[in-house]
């Protein structure tokens, strides 16, 4: 080989490498820019009351910035989204993985795909106009934009994650497994529930985690349904969210307003890092499994 | 067998069918309930103008290009990079440790919110350019990159490992092995790739409110990209929520649920085609 030749070959894989280093940049980059546009607010209110204090009153004259009341609410959010959507998902994935034809199956499965392709948007509006008032009516309460209608729509939303998941994780369930159970005189709804399951739990699991990060990090249905009020967390109030928080102040917030905004940004993204590594932690121990 | 027994069984498969029902109906009633609402709000003069106060109309068309325009140039940006990154981790990386970093990097970028990305993508793009499509679009290709790298990786796989060997023992240098033999090979997995990111697209609106802006203004396509506009999802979630304009709201919804099922059977479609073209 000559040593144009050779030259060229180096800086095509020069240029390769960059290309894929792109990903581990752009982590860094984010991560960068979000600790130091968040840091500085942190650093002017306090950690302490910040992260619990319970007022947040950011355009008042004497301003508050506690963010406790959107942390909660993100956490009951999203464990009742888990509450309500994974039994759902669970049972549906079992009987899809080992029960239904493969007819069904596949034509379950498209619409399973089209649910999680459906924009949140259009999940925040039908949530407005068909649950929000349903929820006024049934419980009588005078505004159903409330973390009750939230929490509905963030299971909906978490659904074709946690049965996609499971089902991936049911059908690689060693088919000796439940041929055992049933010679033992199982029946097969019992091995399905007593063998398959057990045997796919770290599948599940990753699957409920995949859950939590999406509903903890929807911004735009959420924002439509939960009527956005800074209050403590209450199944029949108005409340905000950790995302909403951030996006429903973005666009008219100014000096430490928006720096505070930044730093729930950084709250949010340390619960994301926090989540993503418990996943890959099931997965990776779903795959030895 | 006991009672007992017998009564786990028949409630253990209730609550199978129950919730599958509840999943089924779900989505039936999703798309038959957007589309009832949206249909009779869709018109000609709807699709094809702009809004305008003076004549207290509103019209999506900018909101339609915008989205086009988006959508066009996010693939134009991403393909080059994506693939490129595909083809460093199945072609040139050695170091394994140093795979997993960027593999780790994926799933990461995978797992960020959506919001997340709209608001470091203000911080970076949008306070440098502006608010405008393009700023929007950078976003978005973060966002996405992990979806056309994964795929392409998994199409490079398939890719047999004696024609990379029969190409070098022809006296092919790496480069060349590479685009004769192994990019031809993953054109499918950046077909499916591009499908399932202009399907993000259309869906995403937390990452463009604040990078790509809210105007409604009719732009070509280079002007489009330096100025503000609003997405389809953009302007939905403006009419339903400040604007109170339902009817238009659910218009949008309709059209968007159309797009969404239009997707799911491409990348099915596309999905079988490449699938029975490898079998041969």
């Amino acid at each position: 080989m000559n040593k144009k030749k050779q030259a060229t070959e180096h800086i095509i894989h020069g240029i390769f490498l960059v290309l894929g280093l792109i990903t581990v940049l752009c982590v860094l980059l984010i991560t960068v820019y979000l600790v130091i546009s968040g840091i500085p607010a942190i650093r002017e209110i306090g950690l302490i009351p910040f992260l619990f204090g319970t007022e947040w009153e950011s355009t008042a004259s004497e301003a508050k910035f506690g963010i406790l009341p959107f942390i909660l609410t993100s956490v009951y959010g999203t464990a009742g989204a888990i509450v309500l959507g994974v039994p759902i998902g669970f049972f549906a994935a079992v009987y899809l993985s080992k029960v239904a034809s493969s007819k069904v199956r596949h034509t379950l499965e498209n619409a399973v795909s089209l649910l999680a392709g459906i924009p949140s948007v259009v999940y925040g509006l039908v949530g407005m106009m068909v649950l929000v008032p349903g929820i006024r009516t049934i419980f009588d309460v005078p505004d159903g934009a409330s973390l009750l209608a939230a929490i509905i729509v963030l299971a909906i939303m978490i659904l074709p994650s946690i049965i996609k998941v499971s089902i991936t994780a049911l059908d690689a369930v060693p088919k000796e497994y439940e041929d055992a159970s049933l010679a033992l005189g199982a029946t097969p709804v019992e091995t399905y529930f007593r063998v398959s399951a057990p045997a796919a739990k770290s599948g599940i699991a990753a699957a409920v985690v995949l859950g939590v990060g999406r509903a903890i990090g929807e911004a735009m249905a959420v924002m439509m349904v939960s009527g956005n009020a800074a209050n403590m967390p209450s199944l029949f109030q108005s409340v905000r969210f950790l995302t909403t928080a951030v996006a429903s102040e973005m666009s008219y917030s100014s000096g430490l307003q928006r720096q505070a905004l930044f730093s729930i940004a950084l709250v949010l993204f340390l619960f994301i890092m926090l989540i993503n590594a418990t996943l890959n932690f099931f997965l990776k121990r779903s795959k030895e499994d | 067998m006991s009672t007992k027994r017998s009564a786990y069984i028949g409630i253990m498969r209730f609550l199978m069918w129950l919730c599958t029902g509840i999943t089924a109906a779900l989505v039936i009633f999703l798309l038959v309930y957007v589309l009832m609402q949206g249909f009779p709000n869709i018109s000609w003069e709807l699709l094809s103008t702009s809004p305008s106060y003076l004549s207290d109309r509103i019209g999506i068309l900018p909101d339609i290009l915008n989205t086009v325009y988006i959508v066009l140039a996010t693939l134009i940006i991403i393909i080059p990079l994506g693939v490129g990154a595909a083809v460093y981790l199945t072609e040139y990386a050695a170091n394994k440790k140093l795979v997993a970093v960027i593999e780790y990097a994926a799933e990461t970028l995978s797992g960020i919110p959506s919001i997340i990305y709209g608001l470091v993508g203000m911080l970076i793009f949008s306070n440098n350019m502006g608010s405008c499509l393009m700023a929007g679009s950078l976003t978005l290709v973060i966002m996405n990159l992990p979806t056309i790298m994964r795929t392409t990786q998994e199409s490079l796989k398939t890719v047999p490992q004696s024609y990379r060997e029969g190409a070098f023992g022809l006296g092919a240098g790496k480069w060349r092995v590479i685009r004769t033999v192994v990019l031809p090979g993953c054109v499918d997995g950046v077909v499916t790739g591009c499908i399932l990111t202009v399907g993000r697209i259309l869906g995403e609106s937390a990452a463009l409110l604040y990078t790509a802006g809210f105007a409604h203004v009719l732009n070509g396509l280079f002007d489009g990209l330096a100025s503000p506009g609003a997405t389809l999802t953009v302007a939905l979630y403006f009419y339903a929520k400040e604007q109170g304009e339902f009817g238009v709201a659910f218009a949008i919804a309709a059209i968007l649920m159309v797009l969404t099922v239009i997707i799911n059977l491409a990348a099915t479609v596309v999905g079988k085609y490449f699938a029975k073209r490898r079998s041969l």
